[in-house]
């Protein structure tokens, strides 16, 4: 930009800011008939600035305090042991060693801990919170191999790990069901996933497949992954008389603290669980075993616990994404218009827990066809329960669609994104509902433009030394979502300032600063005369953060706060403000305070209002209505993936040398976090399709490799600089516009790897994740 | 040993890791445990200006010895430059592997001038070492990040260590 | 971890003295032991600090290098003579590890790292011959991907993990031992043994012994060195297969060379058959096949690691064909 541009932008902004203008407050609903949220269309405020994080400073100095940094007066340190078996159930554990032991304050098992109910299993309840469906230490029955089986408190984390090393177990052993071909043999079941079953038929597309001039029909593979957050899952618990006081690292602390309440049997108000900061989450940071473990062992010694899994115990405790089998089969006329949809298989999964790895997600919405057969299966294995983890049935079911794609686009003889752009569909193709925003081929050819895809080579044609170089693209998707249960609180200080409550979560998304943005815009203050309180069960709303939800979520929840705030002030403002006779769609936030949208001279403070109603704070909780915008409309968002790989022809190494992702995912609220957020989702695809797995070992139903040594996951050598960018089209049915982007980064990228080393070398690997050997 | 700059006794169990003493004993929680078999990095610090990984440290082997930790480079306020870096350029996201990832970048850029090799280095014999996007990679690569935070990172390390020159 | 004594070594003779004791062990910059002890595999009653003995790095007289055992790995790689005489050492360091595990751990401690084989590690839930003598092994029906192609037996198929032993091996390193019974030297190809019916016993080191040393001689050839990785990502893993070569070409031929692999074997592998194939042989990539198949022709695959054999193959013939080039 030059200096007279500057000189420009800076005059035009004073001009703006003298005259200023109020912005209308959100409809409290999306539905059809009504209009969007007015934020969409602003365009001078603190939404779509790259704001730095407002909580980096406290991180980069090493002063947020994750769960495992609390130290409580006369905590204690908790040590796990876990089984050796698969299934069958304890008949002894020595304990006379360990609790010999200088410091050692408890050994608990099954004979001594607390009766306790049963976690309630996620997504069972609205507030549902738990990993596994099954008791924890209420008797002597091993589920999986892995499940803890006995804690040990000590004063030292030194003495409880010592001291659980001479604990010793034995196990009447009965045969389990440990690999993924006899879990199949025993039957398999159908996948429902959210009450809705995995399987639909439109048409039959098996006939229609056999009858295509062009077809696909292949088995694609993918493994099992662990979340792997930095933070070892952590809490420190503590008992205040009869109430429960939880320091979690949790993506979900209503949810915790309610479902803690069922296991102890306790009122939901005498559990409080905070999670400030979150080292990391993924899907994985949720209530499993451990909690419970240590809530019951302090209520024991009536002392804090801190409770620390190792990396390993992590392996243990947490479950993973499971892995799947795929089919995909696509028929195509001349012309690519997909005539059969075929995705179907299975996946391994626990008898408790609610995941059927639902990787049909996305050929349920991205293509249009003729016919469609989309099923999951699961068969089930006695293993540690399945669970979420980033994009769950996306991430890997665009694995198996993208890599087909690639492949008809071959075999047609079509450049792969004209293949995908002649299918796009103008209505959802399964539920038939219009969509709420599709900028799908702006996508594509944008980001087929920045990438130079138009220079791409033939297969196995570039060679640079020892590397032979490919390119390839894939798509991705992933739904909008908005849960039932957000809530917030506005106080609005006589000072001006405003905090914003809501038991929602930052585990690094951002969520902070963005929802400090979008606050800031909604009620006409300085980012700086806002706090944003969250991570804390005693605050309003039950907000997952999942399903890259969060954003709609606190959105909706501020908008209905935010209008009840208004209601108010216009009541307290009265007849000697300037904005008397205004009603609420009258009026909107600036400067400050409101002002009449017509009129934006007719402004009154927020500090005037409230000193002249001598308030000293003005407190509102607003309730969203519910999510009804998903059930008018077809909401999602997609991606385009530029891939450039380079193969070694000695070795197989593969080097990913350029990527590109253009997104389509409504407004973005801060470039700076979202685009971070992109390529934070990115490089776990990265992982994903060149080294991840989580081995589990058939005979024995074990993870074998529960280290961060022997579990790669991609280095800073192992990643090129990412280029994000994207279409910015607001969604006009999602508050602010604005979709979640924590989960589409990692979607399709294992595809766009795949094709790109195809197109390398000539080699389709079909299961991932793509190690060297495969490519010898 | 000193620590950020104070005198402290070593502890009395030998076992306790360098990472457990400032952690649990010294309430200095700002040097991160992610792994605790040397896999990470998330508990780099820097020992007589040298990074190391704390918890494959026993803190009994460390006495006499000067330990700086994220919280002696700088603090919300008066931040070390590279911390500053690292906020300006999203060099993180949930912020957990961040002070192992800030205490190590200081530490490689003084081994870069030094001339201590990388894997990537080309040209053992060369006097002099560029820190290139390539040899920045390498040298960083001891330190994981899931949040996927690497550009940023290297943004940040990159605008620290030219400042510097 | 298991309770243990720990004492700082100030002198020689006090190292001994104290290491010689039963349950004491060597503790160098623990980047192995005090993961292993963590993980209970490990327990020793004693642990005798020997970080402050034995730093230098000095020229012998005959023109070869002695590296004191507690040097560090970071101070090997980067000494100036290292990277001027034994490149291969240097570049073999630095792919291993971390530059932070590199600048705690010592040349003692990196010759004595144990196996990465993750049944090994399953110190509760998998049998290991290593830590429980006659149990079994599990790795030789579960994961084996980064196991032993060559020599390994029918109690063990685990690899040793150091890259900077395969350097070392290819260099005709001596180990200078010493104890109290006096000091000894052992080549460095004869410290590590395969595992046979024995693989909890990796080393012929005798109780209470501790490495104090390694020399290198001098080894004109070794200018012309270098040491290639490859591995499951960029860096910060550990090989599934490396070679370290050194490699003098005169008139065409293969006057001398040096070549180790690893990844591949219980110890660091010299590649005694490969050499002996290649010297005075023309120096193609038809003789650099031969003498890598000439080497592998005993490589016995396990369930997941068979392609091991083509890798080394290929990385045996790329990095000769390398250093074959660069001296054309």
């Amino acid at each position: 930009m030059s200096m007279l541009e500057d000189a420009k932008q800076a005059a035009k902004g004073m001009a703006q800011q003298a005259v200023g203008k109020a912005i209308q407050l959100a409809p409290d609903s999306w539905m059809p008939g009504g209009r969007p949220d007015p934020l969409i269309r602003e365009q001078h405020g603190q939404i779509g600035r790259p704001v730095s994080r407002i909580d980096g400073p406290l991180k980069v100095g090493g002063q947020a305090r994750y769960a495992a940094e609390f130290a409580l007066d006369g905590m204690v340190y908790a040590a796990l042991a876990y089984s050796t078996i698969a299934r069958g159930r304890i008949l002894a554990i020595d304990t006379k060693a360990a609790e010999a032991v200088p410091g050692v304050v408890l050994v608990m098992t099954h004979e001594n801990a607390p009766r306790m109910n049963k976690v309630p299993l996620f997504l069972t309840d609205q507030k549902a919170a738990g990993g596994v469906d099954l008791p924890i230490f209420q008797d002597p029955e091993v589920h999986w191999n892995g499940q803890p089986v006995a804690a040990v408190l000590a004063e030292t984390q030194e003495q409880a790990d010592h001291a659980r090393s001479l604990l010793r177990i034995t196990y009447e052993e009965v045969p389990a069901i440990t690999s993924f071909a006899g879990a199949k043999a025993k039957g398999k079941h159908p996948g429902v996933f959210m009450g809705n079953p995995l399987n639909i038929r439109i048409g039959d597309a098996e006939e229609a497949l056999a009858a295509a001039p062009f077809r696909v029909d292949q088995a694609y593979e993918t493994p099992r992954h662990s979340h792997n957050a930095i933070e070892l899952h952590a809490c420190t618990v503590a008992w205040e008389g009869d109430r429960l006081r939880v320091h979690d690292a949790s993506q979900l602390v209503a949810h915790t603290a309610w479902s803690l309440a069922q296991v102890f049997g306790m009122e939901e108000s005498q559990v409080h669980v905070s999670s400030p900061f979150v080292g990391g989450g993924f899907g994985g940071k949720c209530l499993w075993n451990h909690q419970v473990i240590a809530a019951a062992a302090s209520k024991l010694v009536d002392r804090p616990v801190r409770l620390t899994l190792s990396r390993e115990g992590v392996y243990r405790v947490v479950g993973g994404r499971t892995s799947t089998e795929q089919r995909v089969a696509i028929g195509a006329s001349a012309d690519g218009t997909f005539e059969a949809l075929i995705h179907t298989g299975t996946v391994a999964m626990s008898p408790h827990n609610q995941l059927p790895e639902p990787f049909i997600l996305p050929a349920m919405s991205v293509y249009g066809a003729n016919a469609f057969k989309l099923e999951v299966d699961v068969a089930y294995m006695d293993m540690l329960a399945n669970t979420f983890m980033r994009a769950p049935g996306e991430a890997v079911g665009t694995f198996g669609l993208e890599c087909a794609i690639d492949e008809l686009a071959e075999a047609i003889g079509m450049d792969p994104i004209d293949l995908r752009l002649k299918n796009e569909p103008d209505k959802d193709p399964v539920t038939g509902a219009p969509f709420s925003i599709r900028e799908v081929e702006k996508m594509w050819r944008d980001g087929a433009e920045r990438f130079g895809w138009s220079d791409r080579a033939p297969v196995a044609s570039r060679r640079e030394g020892e590397w032979r170089i490919g390119t390839g693209v894939a798509g991705g998707t992933y739904p909008y979502y908005r849960m039932p249960g957000g809530a917030a609180r506005i106080t609005l200080r006589q000072d001006g300032h405003a905090t914003i409550d809501i038991a929602a979560h930052d585990m690094g998304m951002g969520t902070a600063t963005a929802q400090t943005q979008v606050a800031a815009d909604r009620l006409g203050l300085p980012m700086d005369a806002i706090t944003f309180n969250y991570g804390d069960s005693t605050l309003p709303g039950v907000v997952l953060a999942g399903g890259s939800q969060q954003t709609a979520s606190i959105g909706a929840s501020v908008i209905a706060a935010h209008r009840l705030l208004v209601k108010e002030l216009l009541q307290l403002a009265g007849n000697d403000s300037p904005l008397a006779g205004l009603s609420v769609e009258e009026v909107g936030g600036l400067d400050n305070g409101l002002a009449s949208l017509a009129d934006p001279l007719r402004h009154e403070t927020y500090a005037s209002i409230l000193t002249r109603a001598q308030r000293g704070t003005l407190v509102v909780e607003g309730t969203p209505p519910p999510p009804l915008e998903t059930m008018h409309w077809s909401m999602h968002s997609h991606s385009a993936l530029f891939c450039e790989v380079g193969v070694n022809a000695v070795t197989g190494e593969v080097r990913v040398r350029r990527f590109l992702g253009s997104f389509d995912c409504g407004r973005i609220l801060n470039p700076k976090t979202a685009a971070s957020q992109f390529r934070g989702g990115i490089i776990m695809g990265l992982g994903m399709a060149l080294m991840e797995e989580t081995q589990f070992d058939e005979r024995k139903g074990r993870i074998m490799n529960p280290s961060l040594a022997e579990y790669h996951l991609p280095v800073h050598m192992d990643v090129p600089e990412i280029d994000v960018i994207w279409t910015d089209v607001p969604d006009p049915h999602a508050p602010m516009g604005a979709h979640g982007v924590g989960e589409i980064g990692i979607t399709g990228v294992g595809a766009a790897v795949a094709n790109a080393i195809y197109n390398a070398t000539g080699r389709r690997v079909r299961d991932l994740p793509i190690t060297l050997d495969k490519l010898l | 040993m000193i620590v950020n700059g104070i005198t402290v006794s070593p502890p009395a169990d030998p076992r306790v890791s360098l990472l457990d003493l400032l952690r649990e004993e010294l309430h200095l929680p700002g040097t991160k445990k992610g792994c605790n078999q040397g896999a990470c990095g998330a508990c780099t610090v820097l020992v007589d200006g040298e990074r190391i990984l704390s918890c494959l440290a026993l803190a009994v082997q460390y006495e006499g010895r000067e330990i700086t930790t994220i919280e002696g480079l700088g603090a919300p306020g008066a931040l070390h430059p590279l911390q500053a870096a690292f906020v300006e350029h999203d060099g993180f996201q949930c912020g957990y592997c961040t002070p192992g990832q800030i205490c190590s970048a200081v530490a490689m850029v003084e081994e870069v001038r030094r001339g201590v090799p990388s894997h990537v280095t080309a040209d053992l014999a060369a006097e002099e070492l560029l820190l290139t996007p390539e040899e920045l990679r390498e040298r960083m690569s001891g330190n994981l990040c899931r949040c996927g935070a690497h550009n940023g990172i290297v943004a940040a390390i990159t605008e620290f260590a030219e400042a510097g020159r | 971890m298991t309770p243990f004594r720990y004492t700082r070594a100030v002198a020689a003779g006090d190292a001994l003295r104290q290491g010689g004791q039963a349950g004491a062990r060597y503790l160098g910059g623990g980047t192995n032991l005090v993961d292993l002890m963590r993980e209970t595999i490990e327990r020793p009653e004693a642990l005798v600090d020997v970080t402050g003995l034995f730093h230098a790095i000095e020229e012998t007289a005959d023109g070869g290098l002695l590296i004191g055992a507690a040097a560090t790995n970071t101070a090997v790689a980067e000494h100036a003579l290292v990277r001027r005489r034994y490149p291969l050492l240097s570049r073999a360091i630095v792919a291993g590890a971390s530059a932070q595990i590199r600048n705690m751990a010592t040349v003692g401690g990196n010759l004595l790292q144990r196996t990465r084989c993750t049944y090994f590690y399953d110190n509760e839930g998998s049998r290991c011959n290593k830590r429980r003598p006659g149990e079994g092994c599990d790795a030789i029906g579960g994961f084996n991907r980064i196991h032993a192609i060559l020599g390994a037996s029918a109690d063990c198929v685990a690899t040793h993990p150091s890259d900077m032993c395969v350097a070392l091996a290819a260099l005709d390193a001596t180990v200078h031992l010493g104890s109290t019974r006096g000091d000894r030297r052992l080549p460095l190809t004869d410290l590590h043994r395969l595992p046979g019916d024995r693989p909890d016993v990796e080393t012929m080191l005798e109780p209470g012994e501790l490495i104090t040393a390694i020399e290198l001689p001098p080894l004109p050839l070794a200018a012309r060195s270098t040491y290639r990785k490859v591995r499951d990502r960029a860096s910060y893993a550990f090989a599934l297969v490396s070679v370290a070569a050194a490699l003098e070409v005169t008139d065409g031929r293969v006057r001398d060379v040096r070549l180790a692999l690893g990844g591949v074997a219980h110890k660091p592998w010299r590649a005694w058959k490969a050499e002996e194939a290649l010297r005075g042989q023309p120096a193609t990539e038809e003789a650099f096949t031969a003498a890598a198949l000439a080497e592998l022709a005993d490589a016995l695959p396990l369930k997941d690691n068979g392609f091991k054999i083509e890798l080394a193959r290929r990385t045996m013939v790329a990095v000769l064909g390398e250093l074959a080039g660069a001296g054309a």
